[in-house]
């Protein structure tokens, strides 16, 4: 292979740009929602073992989509971050907001400095005391971070699952409410697949005193799906119910 | 490596790096100067330091639990008197200390950090046997020290959940300054200056048998025959309100500190036995 002796700076910027967005956009999607008692992950991997959604702290999540092998080697750095600076400080010194800056610092510089960018998105989340005070970073291949208040979409079908999501998430819903407006998201999505796909579902549970991550599996997750598989039939238009959702509170 | 440059905020290239899920290893790579060992200077001596006294565990059907005293001595002086030196250090396991105070105390964090880590790094929790061997490795990491005369030894114990027979799956492992793991089968043990009194009340109260209720009532008769004899070691302190801590683990529940409430209502039913015989 020849290299061309030069090659603007935008140039190579797009190059990677749409390299890192190829290779993300050939993945599942994850999509993380604020609920009543915390944060829910929900993502769609047919793996049991190879997760994209995990802890990495006491009130800190991660989710992520794009490259396996990148985004796990960002988890291990996050988990060794907030554990030596929980060990050198308290647990309590420990935020979800400097590990995304310092995930961001590295992103960007890997996006720069290296002939290959990461081709991941990433989502840090930490439940806070109450609804409303929950914090969702999402992080791009090239170090932006964005600041999101409700719900974060990644992945493969990022556009039609955050359309459905805008008219469908409701503020401070229950865990099954969520749970069913992102599954449905992800129909949205991809319609093609039928019911049963496999799911990886986690939640921050604000109420869990010290470790609020939890997973959600087995028999617990399928019942949490049955709970509110008769629903929408019912109710007939859960995309009506837009603005303030708080009608959409009944169970 | 190039990242390094980039200034403040980003993560150094070594959290990157694939290796080690331990944390005790990462540190060491990492930044030595927070592990707690080996900081002793040549040729030191052994200082007046608070040390923790006398700690006890059992095994009983379905589970096994760690009792400790709550007094830190400093020669003669009663350093604290509510200290805890028993642990919680992660979902079935429980570690009581004695030995030099602080250093020991810090050597429980990391630990419960070592296990918390491996668990998040690698999906799964470290098997019983697993967890033992990392605590004897910690302990081995603190030779020198121990050779200065700031010795720690601890008590681990643990809920085997692979164990075939749950009823028997509660499990107690000592250990010698070199970091040597021996797991002990007979049921109980104690380590701490006033432990040849506590086990000499373990062998004559224990009952393999017992359910869990009927193990917390003898280790705390064992910590009260210990006070009794030895002066490092408290009873259970009426006036204060202050009372043994005592950590369950079995398989149900996992490892569970008991209420102040119930450890005391246990303490007076022991006190108001001996008080009347």
């Amino acid at each position: 292979m020849t290299l061309p002796l030069y090659a603007s700076a935008e140039q190579v910027m797009r190059d990677r740009s749409e390299l890192a967005r190829k290779g993300i956009a050939k993945g599942r999607s994850v999509v993380v929602l604020t609920y009543t008692d915390g944060v829910l992950f929900v993502a769609e991997n047919t793996s049991s073992t190879l997760r994209k959604v995990s802890e990495i702290y006491d009130r800190i999540g991660f989710a992520a989509v794009g490259r396996y092998s990148e985004f796990e080697s960002l988890r291990v750095a996050g988990v060794r971050h907030a554990d030596l600076r929980g060990y050198q400080y308290d647990r309590r010194d420990v935020n979800a907001r400097s590990l995304a800056n310092a995930f961001a610092g590295l992103l960007g510089s890997i996006f720069t400095e290296q002939i290959k960018p990461f081709e991941v998105e990433v989502c840090l989340a930490e439940v806070g005391a109450s609804y409303g005070t929950d914090q969702l970073y999402r992080l791009t291949y090239d170090g932006s971070i964005f600041d999101e208040p409700k719900y974060v979409v990644m992945g493969g079908q990022a556009d039609a699952i955050s359309a459905a999501l805008k008219d469908s998430y409701q503020d401070d819903a229950s865990l099954a409410d969520t749970l069913r407006v992102a599954v449905n998201a992800f129909d949205a999505g991809s319609p093609a697949t039928n019911s049963d796909r496999s799911l990886e579902v986690a939640v921050l549970d604000r109420k869990r005193p010290r470790r609020a991550f939890r997973r959600i599996q087995g028999t617990v997750l399928a019942e949490l799906l049955d709970s509110t598989k008769a629903k929408p039939e019912e109710p007939a238009a859960p995309a009506e119910d837009t603005s303030t959702g708080d009608s959409g509170k009944e169970s | 490596m190039e990242h390094n440059s980039q200034a403040g905020a980003a993560l150094p290239a070594a959290y990157l790096a694939p290796g080690t899920s331990s944390f005790v290893d990462f540190l060491r790579a990492q930044a030595p100067e927070l592990l707690p060992f080996n900081r002793v200077a040549p040729g030191a001596r052994p200082l007046e330091l608070a040390h923790g006294t006398t700690i006890v565990a059992v095994a009983y059907k379905g589970g096994v639990l760690i009792a400790g005293d709550r007094r830190a001595t400093q020669g003669n002086v009663i350093a604290h008197r509510d200290m805890d030196k028993v642990y919680v250090t992660d979902e079935y396991s429980a570690v009581g200390i004695a030995g030099t105070a602080g250093l020991a105390v810090e050597m429980v964090r990391l630990y419960q950090l070592e296990l918390e880590h491996y668990e998040k790094l690698e999906g799964v929790t470290i098997t019983l046997d697993g967890k033992a061997n990392r605590l004897g490795a910690m302990i081995k990491g603190n030779l020198e020290a121990a050779m200065a005369g700031l010795v720690v030894l601890p008590l681990f114990v643990g809920y085997d959940v692979d164990a075939p027979d749950p009823a028997r799956a509660g499990r107690i492992v000592t250990y010698d300054v070199t970091g040597g793991r021996f797991d002990e089968h007979a049921g109980y043990h104690s380590i701490g200056s006033g432990s040849v009194f506590a086990k000499g009340s373990l062998k004559k109260l224990y009952d393999p048998d017992a359910d869990q209720d009927a193990a917390v009532r003898t280790a705390i008769e064992a910590l009260y025959d210990a006070a009794d004899d030895d002066s490092a070691t408290s009873g259970p302190d009426m006036v204060r309100r202050i009372f043994p801590v005592v950590i369950t683990v079995n398989g149900a529940d996992g490892a569970v500190r008991l209420s102040d409430e119930v450890t005391a209502q246990v303490s007076e039913a022991v006190v108001a036995d001996r008080t009347r015989g």
